[in-house]
């Protein structure tokens, strides 16, 4: 089978030592900080801590290549609608107006704009390096350990890492399907017409459905005969206790949150001006 | 005298959505220790039998019981599942499907984790069940990575990891190929021995079964016990064939040479067998039988030249392949999981590219054509009807490969009536798919394949997860469909299928061809059946055993003759 993308890779860094559970509160907390602030004094250093963590983490550019052009894609994507549906959000923001060019109608180019969505481009890349980050890793199974260590309930916490053991097996069952479709007809490629085309791509859903149907009840038959969700708690054999980088790590993305809070808030507005 | 470890009486089951009780009048005692085989075909209430055991029934399959039973001594209605999982450990049948770890490891540990042991205990505990099942040095491997064999240990190690008493067996051998199969029944015979805990093992599949000897045999049939008997006892009987359960090979051959059969001879294994009153007669019944004729000359309809094929360029599936098949032949491709059997189906079918060399249909090479173009001639059917069938009603299902080329509704109407007659599927023409049997439903996508007139019929495993019965009726019909002159190339590692209906096996291992005979001189060379992960026939080794100077005719003419008789 070809590689899988954006999978856990196994490497002997201070990132992959971690433990399931401090990656997750650490990822969680710095997502929240870098959505609250647009201070860019702030986005710059979490940026260049993000790029810092990268480096150390090992992780291999062809391991995330494809996910990330994906993400610049659709970053693009959203300047572009950001600046059509709202071309003075910067001006109102920011209570000035510079402009560096008129382009057509309400469409006019402000240094205020490009400042906002500059910081929003920050945002971004803040943000992104620690999920994929986060996403490659962490042991799948670990993960499902922590969720139920910050307090999921252990069945949701399972059906998690149940979803990523299936994977695999559900990609193989789409393709096979999917080749047996095309045999007889069924394309769902650019040739066909639109319309065509999203007919014939129910027609392959609807065995891939009935196949994953048939593989949840076997699997539930099996972890029912095994005693799962019998009683109330449940442990991990994957499990790992806190250690003191994790402790480390907890207290860094404290500080982080605290002070970037700080830095944002004590003038009474979530927007670094540069205009005034 | 041991302790009964399960007991049934006067007991009765009858599932919700049926009108007719499943299980009827079972009376039946197991006692600690013992290692009991059942038997049945598809439908005759084997499997629910087994769910009455592991408490699938009642508590996820609901239903009415009369009767009672009684696990260790207790009433199985006042146990619940989770209770009952602590006395028995079920093995299910697909190893895939029940495989919920990320690793071995975790699988291993499931049940302790659901437990709430704490995780200090739980790692020796789980070491030591690895242990016990040979896979300790995989704790730390994914699922994908295992073979299928590996799987199934995993599994049973998740069993003996609880100290359960009985372990139970649901159809161990269904997705395994004939050399793990056989290695399987050695695990769970030695596992049995080194603990002494109660076996029951539910198979249709005897003379496998039966590779390691068992105490006991249970005929079900039609919802009820029709024998309880040793092996011996039940081999020297007319109860299989009356029920329908393939006798081992090498005994029916006895039976064809008028040789009669008796307990006090050890029917059950062939190596212990007292053959000595049958020597003569089976060779005045090889000379009896002449020589078969060679099989014809065809020729060549598809041609693979010297083709190689990797999914990552640093692992080749295959490397410079080349084979031949003739128009009209109904040929076999063998080898184990991943000796790149599938994947020579998939590149002749167009899914994948070559890597290098060439495919030629005809004399012309079809490596430019399209996937479709190719699906005009070349018609594949995969091994899981599920996965074919996209449309809730029979005739759209078949009509859909039409439809999508375009031809008029007439015409498809008088195609698809057609096929749905060499199938035999035309008495359910307006039926729902859903409501179709497997088998019928397997039909369903041959009929499906078939209506779009291809000279080649590519197959996957025709036969996996049918009976006796089943198996017999589908490969009559594959047959019925080769003499009408369409070619057929079969998937598959079924020995039986091999030698019965093919003129031909080719043999890959790791991406090469080892062998491309008559599959009873294939399946009779020791290298190659070990590469391919196949068994030796039971007839060559009577035949050895018996002294017949050409053991390899032998099972030719056995088979020829063997076919015959069935056919009438």
């Amino acid at each position: 089978m070809r590689a899988t993308m954006l999978a856990y890779t196994n490497h002997d860094s201070g990132i992959h030592r971690l433990t399931g559970a401090a990656k997750l509160i650490f990822f969680a907390v710095w997502s929240v900080s870098a959505m609250i602030t647009y201070d860019t004094r702030c986005l710059l250093v979490l940026f260049l801590f993000s790029l810092f963590a990268f480096k150390i983490s090992k992780v291999q550019f062809q391991d995330y290549a494809f996910v990330l052009y994906l993400i610049l894609i659709f970053f693009v994507l959203n300047h572009i609608a950001i600046f059509l549906f709202s071309p003075l959000e910067g001006v109102r923001i920011y209570g000035t107006r510079h402009d560096v060019v008129h382009i057509a109608g309400r469409y006019t180019l402000t240094w205020e704009q490009l400042f906002y969505q500059f910081n929003i481009a920050l945002k971004y890349a803040v943000v992104i390096p620690m999920a994929l980050l986060f996403l490659m890793t962490t042991d799948p199974s670990e993960f499902s350990a922590s969720l139920n260590r910050v307090g999921f309930n252990y069945k949701i916490a399972y059906s998690v890492s149940l979803a990523l053991r299936y994977i695999p097996d559900i990609q193989r069952d789409y393709e096979n399907i999917s080749f047996s479709a095309q045999a007889r007809g069924i394309d769902i490629s650019r040739k066909e017409k639109l319309p065509r085309r999203l007919k014939n791509i129910i027609l392959i859903l609807m065995p891939l459905i009935l196949t994953s149907i048939e593989r949840i009840d076997k699997i539930s038959t099996a972890m029912e005969l095994r005693g799962f969700g019998q009683k109330e708690k449940r442990t991990w054999y994957r499990a790992r206790p806190f250690a003191r980088n994790d402790y480390i790590a907890i207290g860094i993305i404290a500080g982080i949150a605290v002070l970037t809070a700080w830095i944002t808030f004590y003038d009474g507005s979530r927007y670094y001006n540069i205009f005034k | 005298m041991k302790r009964a470890v399960i007991e049934f009486q006067n007991f009765s089951f009858q599932y919700r959505a049926q009108t007719e009780p499943t299980l009827q009048d079972i009376n039946l005692t197991i006692t600690e220790g013992e290692k009991v085989l059942i038997i049945g075909p598809s439908g005759s209430g084997k499997s629910t039998l087994a769910h009455c055991l592991n408490g699938l029934i009642p508590f996820a399959y609901p239903g009415e019981m009369t009767g009672t039973m009684r696990m260790m001594g207790q009433e199985q209605k006042e146990l619940g599942i989770s209770e009952l999982s602590n006395i028995v450990g079920t093995v299910l049948q697909d190893p895939d499907g029940q495989f919920v770890g990320l690793t071995v490891g975790e699988d291993i540990a499931f049940r302790l984790e659901n437990e709430g042991i704490p995780q200090a205990d739980m790692i020796g505990k789980v070491a030591a069940a690895a242990r016990a099942v040979d896979i300790h040095e995989y704790l730390g491997a994914a699922p994908q990575s295992l073979s299928g064999g590996q799987k199934q240990k995993t599994t049973l190690g998740g069993v003996l990891v609880n100290e359960v008493g009985i372990l139970l067996f649901d159809e161990p051998l269904a997705s395994l190929d004939p050399y793990t199969g056989k290695k399987a029944i050695e695990l769970i015979d030695r596992v049995q021995q080194e603990t002494g805990k109660t076996v029951l093992i539910i198979e249709h599949r005897l003379e496998e079964v039966l590779h390691r000897p068992v105490d006991r045999i249970i005929v079900m049939s039609e919802g009820r016990i029709a024998a309880d008997l040793t092996p011996a006892e039940l081999l020297s009987s007319d109860l299989l064939r009356e029920t329908g359960i393939r006798e081992p090979l090498y005994l029916t051959a006895l039976r064809y040479a008028g040789c009669p059969v008796t307990p006090e001879m050890n029917p059950q294994n062939l190596a212990m067998m007292e053959l000595d009153s049958c020597t003569d007669k089976l060779q005045a019944w090889y000379d009896n039988h002449g020589a078969q004729p060679e099989s014809p000359e065809y020729p060549p309809v598809l041609e693979l030249r010297d083709i190689s094929f990797g999914y990552e360029k640093s692992r080749p599936v295959l490397q410079g392949l080349s084979l031949q098949v003739g128009r009209g032949e109904m040929l076999c491709i063998a080898g184990r999981n991943g000796a790149g059997k599938s994947t020579v189906s998939k590149l002749i079918c167009g899914f994948y590219r070559l890597a290098s060399g060439t495919i030629l249909m005809n004399g012309r090479d079809i490596g430019s054509d399209t996937i479709k173009e190719r699906a005009d001639r070349i018609g594949f059917v995969m091994q899981n009807p599920n996965h074919m069938i996209s449309k809730t009603l029979l005739y759209d299902e078949v009509a859909l490969g039409l439809r999508q080329r375009g031809i008029m509704e007439e015409e498809i109407g008088e195609r698809v009536h057609g096929i749905l007659k060499v199938c035999g599927l035309y008495p359910f023409r307006s039926w729902p798919v859903s409501a179709l049997s497997y088998g019928q439903k397997k039909r369903v996508t041959i009929a499906a394949i078939l209506v779009l007139q291809p000279e080649i019929l590519i197959l996957d495993e025709p036969t996996a997860g049918q009976d006796y019965r089943h198996y017999n009726e589908m490969m009559e019909f594959l047959l019925d469909l080769n003499q009408q002159g369409i070619t057929v190339i079969m998937i598959t590692h079924d020995m039986h299928l091999m030698l019965e209906y093919t003129e031909r096996a080719i043999v890959l291992s790791d991406g090469i061809k080892v062998a491309d005979d008559r599959p009873e001189r294939v399946l009779t060379d020791t290298d190659v059946v070990r590469s391919a992960n196949l068994k030796e026939t039971s007839l060559f080794a009577l035949a050895v055993k018996a002294g017949i100077r050409q053991p390899v005719e032998f099972v030719r003419r056995f088979i020829a003759h063997d076919r015959r008789s069935r056919g009438q």
